[in-house]
């Protein structure tokens, strides 16, 4: 007897969400299917890839991906070489250096960064603050104005500042709100409702559900993820509909594993493969899990997993 | 369909017997219904029953062992196609893959690489746990054997990817003490493979064009009486891959599909040869969708730590949290004379920060007691961390080893500090920050 295929169809479908203008804006979510369940329907818009880039420039970036943008030396040649990195569909600036426990750079010192990068680059454009929720409430709201008509992704919008950061951005300035929450289904879904009661439209809207890096608690990540792509579908949970941007860098770069000199572990082998590996697998899991975007920093990362989805789709 | 308990009472011999191990019929039972016990624990049901019993209380998806002693693995039994819905059970098992198309050289290297990687993480062993070995006709059936034995002597599980029966016949003479599996039946061979499988008391694995030669084919298996199976979902390219290895779990677990009730094995080298990064997301992508086995060509230490972490995290049960072993934890070459701190044994929490404390780079020790494996606010409002037994752990376990008298405490339980002072004379005990991401900032502060 032949196999009795039995599709799994949904009436609810992941909002569409787009990001940034012009021939090179892109879409996210729009799917009313799993993951790369293409057996079951279409996916309309294959997931993205981000490449992340900081404004303390190439201080903190393994040797491998100094390597990428040898020769650059401004903020704006790093953002243009960012975007043209094989398989990139969008710029991802972090604005790291703002964290008051850190270097502390001023407002203005940041938005100039911003400003730079936006005009030099013609691919969609995300924001990150500096994570520090009071300094970022203030920060991004600037941020917002500064890049009017760019239709970025604003974010963190988090359960702390979402007032200041989703008003600004969402209301304002008319860019996309990036809500941020910590690896929960109750608080992602309760940020978007309280996002969304500030007037912010679900279609304004996307969500970090919070990641880490393979092997740290991971298992929080998958679930949380599976949980909110079954409530989205199968319930049609509104408040759960929005696609999902996971900065996966930013995690798998810290870790001991991919930091760790080859000197202390020689079995190790070089610091950079276990990086490059952490980096892919992590965004690998995110996707499958139900991430509709990944920011990733090392171009073998970016021209991996950009490989794959468009296998997948 | 499933029955109920009722439904399964009918058929019991109702005399209340014990000989099950159950008080009563009805409590047998409801264990039955449940998937608890077995029905073949009654010895007094009818053959009958058994029967159709056995057919209805079935588990969607059969556990299959591999391996023998300590290499040997289960594989399968999954009930739910979503962790947070129960738990897993059976963890992926990944193979490096050998063929008898390279050379001998080649081979050796290959073979003493993949022994390399071979660590603890969370008091469990990290390893390659299979070896699967390629038949390549054209290389003949000597170097194919050769390859077997020296596969075969690591000790390892052997998966034989062998679609010529007399082939696999040879190299299970040689290996088939180590209960390989034998990949190979196929639509055409699948009659002859399975008697050779079945001689050897080894696992067959099987491959099909599509979805419904497959579903043919182990059902002829299954008719023929070999249950003993495992399914190649390795398709002519990743989509169709990953699409089979999703519906067949789906169908099994979901759909109630038996036939397609087995575990799996994914090639990732027939869809993505020589591309080491390609595989190192194959490696994360059927990890969490579904295949027993995964195949790749390297596995080093750049795809262990990532990879073995990742499983470790996702096959664990979601009721059971996991645990560190309590101990005192040198971190940045921390010695005797080094800053203490001390927090709970819940591995996210270790992993945080100890991962905080790396960063700082500051010598210290990180000392863990035991608290149930709970997160500290929970480990304290449980009673699981409190004074008495930080103070208790440091008395017995710390204040022989470690000279220095400073200890930190998590910023969220700062309460404990006057009563731990008050236990341990002697110790200056400080309130570390409530968050581990602040930790960084909070030691260079107090060492600066």
């Amino acid at each position: 007897m032949p196999f009795n295929q039995k599709p799994q169809k949904f009436n609810a479908k992941i909002n569409t969400v787009t990001i940034g203008t012009g021939d090179k804006a892109i879409k996210l979510g729009g799917e009313s299917v799993f993951p790369f369940y293409t057996f079951d329907g279409p996916i309309e818009n294959a997931p993205k890839v981000g490449v992340e880039i900081s404004d303390m420039g190439l201080e903190n970036v393994s040797e491998g991906i100094k390597a990428y943008y040898e020769g650059c030396s401004t903020m704006g040649e790093i953002a243009k070489k960012a975007s043209e990195m094989e398989g990139a569909d969008f710029v991802a600036l972090t604005l790291e250096g703002g964290d008051p426990n850190g270097e502390d750079k001023s407002v203005d010192e940041l938005i100039a960064i911003v400003k730079e990068v936006a005009d030099a680059i013609d691919c969609p454009l995300v924001v990150e603050g500096c994570k520090n929720a009071e300094k970022d409430g203030d920060l991004l709201a600037k941020v917002a104005d500064a890049l009017q008509g760019k239709n970025a992704v604003i974010m963190p919008a988090k359960e702390e500042n979402y007032k200041a950061v989703g008003a600004a951005a969402g209301l304002a300035y008319n860019q996309i709100v990036g809500a941020e929450s910590a690896v929960d289904i109750n608080l992602a879904k309760q940020l978007n409702v309280i996002t969304t009661q500030l007037g912010v439209s679900p279609e304004k809207i996307i969500m970090n559900v919070g990641t880490a890096a393979a092997g740290y608690g991971y298992e929080y990540v998958v679930s949380t993820m599976d949980r909110i792509k079954g409530a989205a579908l199968s319930q049609d949970d509104k408040m759960l509909q929005m696609p999902i941007i996971t900065p996966v860098s930013s995690e798998t770069w810290g870790v001991k594993e991919s930091v760790a000199p080859e000197a202390d572990n020689p079995e190790w082998g070089p610091a950079e493969d276990r990086g490059i590996s952490m980096e892919i697998m992590t965004a690998t899991a995110d996707l499958v899990s139900g991430s509709n975007a990944v920011i990733l920093r090392h171009p073998q990362s970016v021209a991996t997993i950009s490989k794959m989805i468009k296998e997948l789709v | 369909m499933a029955l109920n308990g009722i439904q399964i009472f009918k058929l019991t011999p109702k005399k209340n017997c014990k000989e099950c191990g159950s008080p009563t019929c009805m409590a047998f039972s409801m264990k039955v219904a449940q998937g608890a016990v077995d029905i073949s624990a009654c010895p007094y049901m009818s053959d009958e029953a058994i029967a159709q019993l056995s057919e209805a209380t079935a588990p969607p998806m059969k556990t299959i062992k591999i391996g023998t002693g300590d290499a040997e693995y289960s594989l399968g039994g999954e009930t739910v196609l979503y962790r947070h819905d129960k738990t897993f059970v059976s963890k992926t098992r990944y193979a490096v893959a050998l063929c008898s198309c390279m050379d001998a050289a080649t081979v050796d290297a290959k073979i003493a690489e993949l022994q390399k990687v071979d660590y603890e993480r969370i008091g469990e062993r990290m390893y390659v746990e299979v070896i699967y070995v390629n038949y390549d006709a054209a290389s003949g059936q000597d170097a194919y054997l050769d390859i077997v034995k020296k596969a075969a002597a690591t000790g390892r599980t052997l998966v034989l990817n062998c679609e010529d029966v007399e082939v696999a016949k040879a190299a299970l003479e040689i290996c088939k003490d180590g209960k390989p599996v034998l990949n190979g039946a196929n639509a055409a061979n699948y009659a002859d493979m399975s008697a050779v499988a079945t001689a050897a008391g080894v696992v067959l694995g099987v491959k099909g064009a599509d979805l419904n030669e497959l579903h043919d084919t182990v059902e002829a298996l299954e008719k023929a009486g070999n249950k003993n199976l495992i399914i190649d979902v390795t398709g002519p390219d990743l989509k169709a891959t990953f699409a089979n290895a999703v519906q067949i779990r789906r169908a099994a677990i979901k759909n109630e599909d038996r036939t397609f009730g087995y575990p799996s094995i994914v090639n990732t080298v027939a869809v993505a040869k020589g591309d080491r990064y390609m595989q190192q997301a194959l490696l994360a992508l059927f990890t969490m969708k579904y295949g027993s086995i995964v195949v790749v060509e390297t596995l080093d230490y750049a795809e262990a730590l990532p990879l073995y972490g990742m499983r470790q995290n996702v096959f664990t049960d979601p009721q059971k949290p996991m645990k560190v072993e309590p101990g005192i934890y040198p971190i940045n070459g921390g010695g005797a004379d080094d800053i203490c701190l001390t927090t709970v044994d819940f591995a996210l929490t270790y992993f945080v920060v100890s991962g905080e404390l790396e960063r700082s780079g500051v010598p210290c020790n990180l000392v863990i007691s035991d608290a149930g494996g709970l997160s500290v606010l929970t480990a304290w409002a449980a009673g699981k961390l409190s004074s008495t037994t930080v103070a208790d752990y440091i008395k017995a376990n710390v204040e022989d080893k470690i000279n220095c008298r400073k200890l930190i405490i998590p910023g969220k339980v700062a309460v404990l500090k006057g009563d731990i002072e008050a236990k341990l004379p002697g110790w200056e005990v400080i309130v570390g920050p409530a968050e581990a991401v602040q930790l960084v900032k909070f030691l260079k502060d107090l060492t600066a």
